[in-house]
């Protein structure tokens, strides 16, 4: 084992390698087996979501060819019977009952978080930070149980005929006060839309650098006023993706709104009016579906809804993380 | 050096991507003898010590070339299995790494029970723990978490854990830099307890530490060698200026 | 000054006005809280957890074959979506730096987003239908369905959190990288991933729209996978729609129930993630 062979050989391996420079990657059969069987769990995910749309597409396929795309979604009657499939009743209810959930949960969502994150006192936090999980994890047929027999009576009593006679000359106030309906419904949605807001607004708050409110601070700004030239401005797309998060889960819930919304398909344009919404319907008629054509129509529908909670949940990641790479 | 050379490095060159990390060093190590690495961080210590075991080409993007020998077999060699190498070369990290999921005991002979090699599991685990100088402090609590125990004490199990695969060599990579003075004085003679069996490439910045554990002392400069001889002479007689200066503590 | 006195006003104003959101947010779930237990409590009893459901008007029954319904499809969603799950999250964190990793973690935020009466679409479509029958099966792969993307993701930021200097420790001890993978670095973070699990097995457990026309239900005890089978969160539905007093109280000791198994389940997965934060430290 003296050096001065080695010298020699190592002089013939590099002439018979003009390139040094190898990349080193040595997988044995273990690690190459390890490594195809993680890429198909990676592939069997892809396939999920592949089957998702696919068998989607193809249940609601008859239906959709029989009545036209277009007809299919601005229809307006109903009629598994007859076989007519409008779905506009239920796209309103739908996009009804989620912007009054939007315009009731996003200030307060919005101004828990705040608070949360800018005023409270920080023994304040963990206590509500457990609160707002909690109400995020109560199942939705719970707040459904909750709305009908708790929510549904205030409305219809005192709570629909206040809004009645103060806000009656809108059209969105008029007529009997049911309680059951598009308002019951948009408030029970608030409340379950009200966690995912608040707290992803929250996580993005945190991420205001801690300078740029305190520079605020240094030039004599007061808290509030720290929040409205600095961190809201700073989040201001993050939080908006947090809406959105909350809307493309609203519009997706079940049952809660299917247990107080009145499952009528209706258009009208007053909040107390009962109507009907797109997972509503598949709920309720789904497994009483004979025909082809039937279980086809509430397939579309599950296409629409799909359609539309996909578009807003890459929107809203795409915001939400753009507020976090800001930092990067 | 009369003794047989365990370890041959012949101009071995890293990257990582476009970084130069180590620029031609040949380096040879006896059998059983104590090579320290010494030099400025970002020299390409750790990065020449990781091209020993394999180690550095984990790292995505990272290449080496150049030759290295152990008892003579390439280790960069087509047919050499760097999982089968890294049995025969064991390495201490510089913060103690023991796995957290793992009770103390389950930490040291970690690596026969992964590479599922049949040993007289307690025996080993007494004769490693009592090489580490580790045995009378846990053998009370060898079911116990080891993040219970001190920095000191995760090192020394790591170098345990490091043992009980029986390598030949031991490659440490500022394995007591983490470490109060006391833990360092305890790793310190336990290298020289070790060096009775293994050969060892120790990387420290601390030249104290190099002069009082190593026959032979590699100073490394911008990831060149500058110098590399006996370990007297690098601290007494140095033939280059850069490591006059370096050891000195005219700079790094 | 006056100026002055005005932009304290209006900065008091508003922490009033954001601290009365956290009221407003609390009110609800008091109130929701509150209710359940107090009627739920009304109606509870041994033979609550026990006995079948009995005909309206009749007195007494139980919920015990929707509980025994729900452990099953839920265990029969675990079956199916934990291996998937928890594999994608594997992939994600040791393979997934690459275009297609990309996609599969794209992929997985989107789902995550799909409605779950979409997804009970599908599980009918793909069980009840070939099946020609409703059956736990169906509403087990609805839920597995739902699972997926959750614990994939889960897993992923919990295998990614398992320090570098760990899979090294391991790889120069000459292990492999795939017995590094699963027994080292898989290991270390398995109760986190043991939490995430419990987490989403909670939430699945409250699902209803799915189970709608997967496992329908039944009046009876049933562990035949490929047979209708209760649950409890249809049966809570079930009740609250009908028109009968006594169904409506059943509803609320139902909910109780559901909402203790939930409760129990966060509570698993707050002291596990506890122990181990505790345990690290
Ligand atoms: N993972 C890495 N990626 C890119 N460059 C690296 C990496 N690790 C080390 N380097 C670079 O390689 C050089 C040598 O680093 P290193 O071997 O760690 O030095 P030392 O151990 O002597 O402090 C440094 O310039 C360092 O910046
Ligand atoms: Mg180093």
């Amino acid at each position: 084992m003296s050096p001065a062979p080695l010298d020699a050989s190592l002089g013939k391996e590099q002439a018979a390698a003009p390139s040094p420079a190898i990349r080193l990657r040595a997988l044995n059969l273990g690690d190459r087996t390890y490594a195809s069987a993680l890429v198909s769990f990676g592939g069997l995910l892809l396939a999920v979501a592949g089957v998702i749309v696919v068998s989607l597409a193809h249940l609601a396929q008859p239906t959709l060819s029989a009545t036209g795309p277009v007809h299919f979604v601005l229809g307006t009657d109903w009629n598994p019977v007859s076989g007519s499939f409008g779905a506009l009743p239920f796209i309103y209810g739908t996009l009804v009952t989620s912007a009054v959930a939007i315009v009731l949960a996003v200030p307060v969502g919005v101004g828990l978080a705040v608070f949360l994150a800018e005023m409270s006192p920080r023994a304040l936090r963990r206590p509500v930070s457990f609160a707002v999980e909690t109400l995020a994890g109560i199942p939705s047929v719970v707040y459904g149980l909750w709305g009908l027999f708790v929510l549904v009576p205030i409305l219809r009593d005192p709570v629909e005929p206040f809004l009645a006679k103060y806000l009656g000359f809108l059209p969105l106030f008029r007529g009997p006060p049911i309680g059951l309906g598009f308002l019951a419904a948009g408030v029970v949605l608030a409340i379950m839309i009200l966690p995912t807001i608040a707290s992803v607004s929250l996580e993005v708050l945190k991420t205001v650098p801690a300078p740029l409110k305190e520079g605020a601070l240094a030039l004599g700004a007061t808290r509030w006023e720290a929040v409205r030239i600095a961190s809201l401005p700073f989040a201001k797309a993050g939080i908006f993706g947090a809406v959105l998060l909350g809307l493309g889960r609203a519009l997706g819930e079940t049952m809660a709104v299917t247990m107080v919304i009145g499952n009528s398909p209706s258009i009208h344009a007053s909040l107390f009016a009962v109507g009907y919404s797109l997972p509503s319907v598949i709920a309720n008629e789904f497994a009483e579906a004979t025909t082809k054509l039937h279980t086809g129509a509430l397939a579309g529908l599950g296409l629409v809804l799909l359609g539309l909670a996909v578009a807003l949940n890459g929107l809203a990641r795409l915001l939400v993380g753009r507020t976090q790479r800001k930092l990067a | 050096m009369t003794a047989a050379v365990k370890i041959d490095v012949a101009r071995l060159d890293a990257w990582f991507g476009r970084v130069h990390a180590v620029k031609g060093v040949s380096i040879q190590v006896p059998e059983r003898g104590v090579l320290a690495v010494i030099g400025p961080s970002g020299c390409g210590k750790s990065t020449f010590l990781r091209c020993l075991n394999r180690m550095h080409e984990l790292v995505p993007g990272a290449r080496a070339a150049g030759r290295v020998l152990l008892d003579g077999d390439d280790v960069y060699g087509g047919s050499v299995d760097p999982v089968l190498l890294r049995r025969r070369v064991g390495m201490v990290f510089q913060r103690p790494n023991p796995f957290p999921a793992m009770s103390i005991r389950d930490n040291v002979i970690a690596g026969l029970k992964l590479n599922g090699l049949p040993r007289d599991t307690d025996e080993v685990l007494e004769r490693c723990l009592t090489q580490a100088a580790l045995w009378d402090e846990v053998k009370d609590r060898l079911g116990g978490s080891p993040l219970a125990l001190s920095g000191g004490q995760q090192q020394r199990l790591c170098i345990a854990r490091a043992l009980a695969v029986e390598p030949e060599v031991l490659l440490m990579d500022e394995p007591a830099s983490a470490l109060d003075p006391i833990a360092t004085a305890r790793i310190e003679e336990l290298i020289h307890e070790l060096k009775e069996r293994y050969t060892i490439v120790l990387v420290t910045h601390n030249m104290q530490q190099a002069a009082r554990t190593s026959d032979l002392t590699a100073f490394f400069y911008l990831g060149e060698l500058v110098e590399c001889g006996p370990t007297e002479q690098i601290f007494t007689n140095p033939k280059e200026s850069r490591t006059e200066d370096y050891v000195t503590g005219k700079f790094g | 000054m006056r100026r002055f006195r005005l932009r304290k006003l209006v900065n008091v104003t508003m922490t009033v006005v954001c601290g009365l959101a956290v009221v407003v947010a609390l009110v609800p779930l008091v109130s929701l809280l509150w209710l359940v237990i107090k009627k739920g409590v009304a109606g509870l009893s041994p033979e609550f957890f026990t006995q079948l459901p009995t005909p309206m008007g009749v007195p007494g029954g139980g919920v015990g074959n929707a509980i025994v319904g729900t452990l099953m499809i839920v265990a029969i969603a675990c079956a199916i979506g934990l291996p998937v799950g928890i594999g994608a999250g594997v992939y994600l964190a040791e393979k997934g730096d690459g275009r297609l990793g990309r996609t599969v973690r794209f992929t997985s935020e989107v789902l995550a987003g799909v409605p779950s009466i979409v997804i009970g679409i599908v599980a009918w479509g793909l069980v009840v239908l070939p099946m020609k029958r409703f059956s736990a099966l169906a509403g087990g792969v609805a839920l597995s369905l739902i699972m997926i993307p959750t614990v994939a993701r889960a897993s992923e930021e919990l295998i990614r959190l398992v320090p570098r200097s760990l899979r090294e420790g391991a790889l120069a001890l000459g292990v492999p990288e795939w017995k590094t993978s699963l027994r080292v670095v898989l290991r270390t973070a398995l109760g986190g991933i043991a939490t995430a699990v419990l987490l989403s097995v909670a939430r699945v457990m409250g699902e209803t729209a799915p189970l709608l026309f997967t496992s329908l239900n039944n009046q009876y005890w049933n562990l035949a996978p490929d047979q209708p089978t209760a649950s409890l969160t249809v049966e809570i539905y079930d009740y609250a729609i009908s028109p009968f007093r006594d169904w409506h109280q059943k509803a609320w000791t139902a909910a109780l129930v559901l909402l203790l198994l939930v409760g129990l389940l966060n509570l698993g997965a707050r002291v596990l993630s506890r122990n181990r934060l505790g345990g690290a430290s």
